[in-house]
């Protein structure tokens, strides 16, 4: 395991084999070698692209739903905080503290298909015993990008100081 | 009409105007320019720090702060100067909150200086220092350090400089625009050199949160007996991204900051009350924003310099402040001319190094305040414009 090459990917997933080898005083073998290994062990799990997808005409809807359960007996939330994790329209999945018991964001096309989901799958489904869907009307950061900045630099094109 | 120059002061007008002036007029007017030629940090000041001023206004604290800048503030000043670079000073006697680092310079080198004291300048060096010693009626020494030696300043060039009339020796280190930096071997050796005379050090270290390969930046003053003859100046700009707010300080023995507080206390006041409160915190709460921008300058820094030496151009590692320095020797250009024709043939802006004392004459300053990405395309179409001419 590399933190360091870690730190570099998360903040850059398209960072060059060369550019990470400069970085961090490695081989570019190495580093290859390393990033192999932290993906067989399932460290690293991906490599995505932090999209403003608003700018689109059409763009996925997103809600934050938060669910009550009944832990089962031995198995508490793993074994329905997994089942809600296949579904497609889930992109995420987490285990909260306070009032709800897991959180989970849903991903679809429209506000109807959000409901459907939620209504069909989500709120039927056994052990569950009430879901709060709250949607998202505006993303303003986004995987520590600010989607909100767009000031151009201004600082002029040269200076001594 | 009045005769303007023969009312004018003389020493103001023999004052030259900067000799790129013309370089940075053209770079000035040109669109779609890519460039490397600004030495102020990218990131915008810390959220926190920001806050920390918009409160300070919405509690309506925009009245004067004391001459020397907040109590809290300077307390605050010198629990960092401890922690970060182990120096003492008394927050109520030996610290003043300034207007930038420039003010601090300006002041410290009034309070010290008599009519043909000579001023040890070391370049390249950042512009200011030469007018400012002229201005305060000083004589400037110029030393040229030299790549050979990392760009310090050595205790033989020294040495061969100092004279009965030597008042002062500026240390512009991390030095802009070279990267060099200063380590304790190197303060001991001067030590040795002028523990017997009356030397003023004048300590520039705007840019000591800025050092690399996991070398802490050295002051003089925490160097031996340096203390004692040591002014040091630093300030917000560059460590918290905080130019705009011009605040900077200077710490120093009582007996002569007694002397800069009076100048500032008449010419200036008191620095701007928002930017000391938003300095506070600064100081106080910042350490984690700060390491993140760090970081990332090493990450540009190590990816500039292995682009340079790449495409031809031979690149030291600069273990300070946020530039590159490398050599162009290599094109048989001089300086001015290499920025010009990358100015015109590629758009890429970067500064000469004559902009910092003939000294310079080989070299380019290109700064890393830049992404990566940005960084990378600079350095692609240099590349290109070397294999051009």
């Amino acid at each position: 395991m590399n933190v360091q090459i870690l730190k570099l990917l998360a903040k850059d997933a398209r960072m060059s084999i060369s550019d990470i080898a400069t970085v961090t005083g490695l081989g570019e073998a190495e580093v290859s070698a390393e990033i192999n290994e932290m993906k067989k062990d399932g460290l690293i799990r991906g490599f995505r692209t932090v999209i403003d997808w608003e700018k689109l005409d059409e763009f996925y809807v997103s809600a934050l739903v938060e669910i009550k359960v009944t832990p089962k007996p031995g198995l508490g939330f793993e074994d329905i905080a997994k089942k809600i994790a296949k579904f497609h329209e889930v992109e995420s999945v987490y285990l909260l503290s306070g009032d709800s018991d897991l959180c989970v964001i849903v991903k679809c096309k429209t506000f109807q298909d959000v409901s459907r989901f939620v209504a069909k799958e989500l709120a039927v489904m056994e052990s569950v015993t009430s879901t709060k869907t709250q949607f998202v009307m505006r993303r303003y950061k986004e995987l520590d990008v600010d989607l909100e900045v767009t000031d151009p630099d201004d600082r002029g094109i040269v200076s001594s100081c | 009409m009045l005769n303007y120059e023969s009312i004018l002061n003389d020493t103001i007008t023999e004052i030259q105007p900067s000799g790129i002036r013309k370089f940075f007029d053209i770079a000035a007017t040109m669109s779609d320019v890519i460039s490397l030629g600004v030495g102020e940090p990218d990131f915008e000041t810390p959220w926190k720090i920001r806050s920390a001023a918009i409160k300070s206004l919405e509690r309506g604290k925009t009245r004067y702060s004391s001459n020397r800048g907040l109590a809290e503030l300077r307390k605050e000043i010198a629990n960092y100067l401890r922690r970060k670079y182990s120096l003492s000073y008394e927050p109520e006697s030996e610290i003043l909150v300034t207007v930038g680092g420039s003010e601090a310079i300006d002041a410290a080198l009034r309070s010290i200086v008599n009519p043909g004291d000579e001023v040890i300048i070391p370049q390249p060096s950042y512009v200011c220092y030469v007018p400012m010693v002229q201005m305060a009626g000083g004589v400037p020494v110029i030393i040229e350090n030299k790549a050979e030696d990392d760009f310090k300043l050595t205790a033989a060039e020294l040495k061969e400089n100092i004279t009965p009339k030597t008042k002062a020796i500026i240390l512009p280190y991390p030095s802009n625009p070279t990267g060099a930096i200063m380590e304790r071997a190197d303060y001991e050796a001067i030590e040795k050199l002028i523990k017997d005379t009356d030397i003023i050090l004048l300590s520039d270290e705007i840019y000591a949160e800025l050092t690399f390969n996991g070398k802490k930046h050295v002051s003089p003053a925490a160097v031996g007996s340096l203390r004692e003859r040591t002014i040091v100046i630093n300030g917000f700009s560059k460590a918290f991204s905080m130019t705009g707010w011009r605040l900077g300080y200077t710490c120093g023995p009582k007996e002569i900051l007694t002397q800069i507080t009076k100048l500032h206390q008449y010419s200036i006041m008191c620095a701007p009350t928002t930017s000391q409160y938003a300095a506070v915190t600064a100081l106080r709460d910042c350490d984690e924003e700060v390491a993140a921008m760090m970081e990332e300058y090493d990450t540009r820094r190590k990816l500039m310099v292995k682009g340079f030496n790449s495409i031809g151009l031979e690149c030291r590692e600069p273990e300070g402040a946020f530039y590159a320095f490398p050599s162009i020797k290599s094109t048989g250009m001089m300086s001015g001319e290499f920025c010009e024709r990358l100015l015109e043939k590629e758009k890429v802006a970067v500064v000469p190094g004559t902009a910092f004392g003939e000294s310079g004459e080989g070299f380019i300053r290109a700064s890393y305040c830049y992404s990566t990405d940005h960084i990378r395309e600079a350095i692609e179409r240099i590349g290109r414009f070397l294999k051009e001419i």
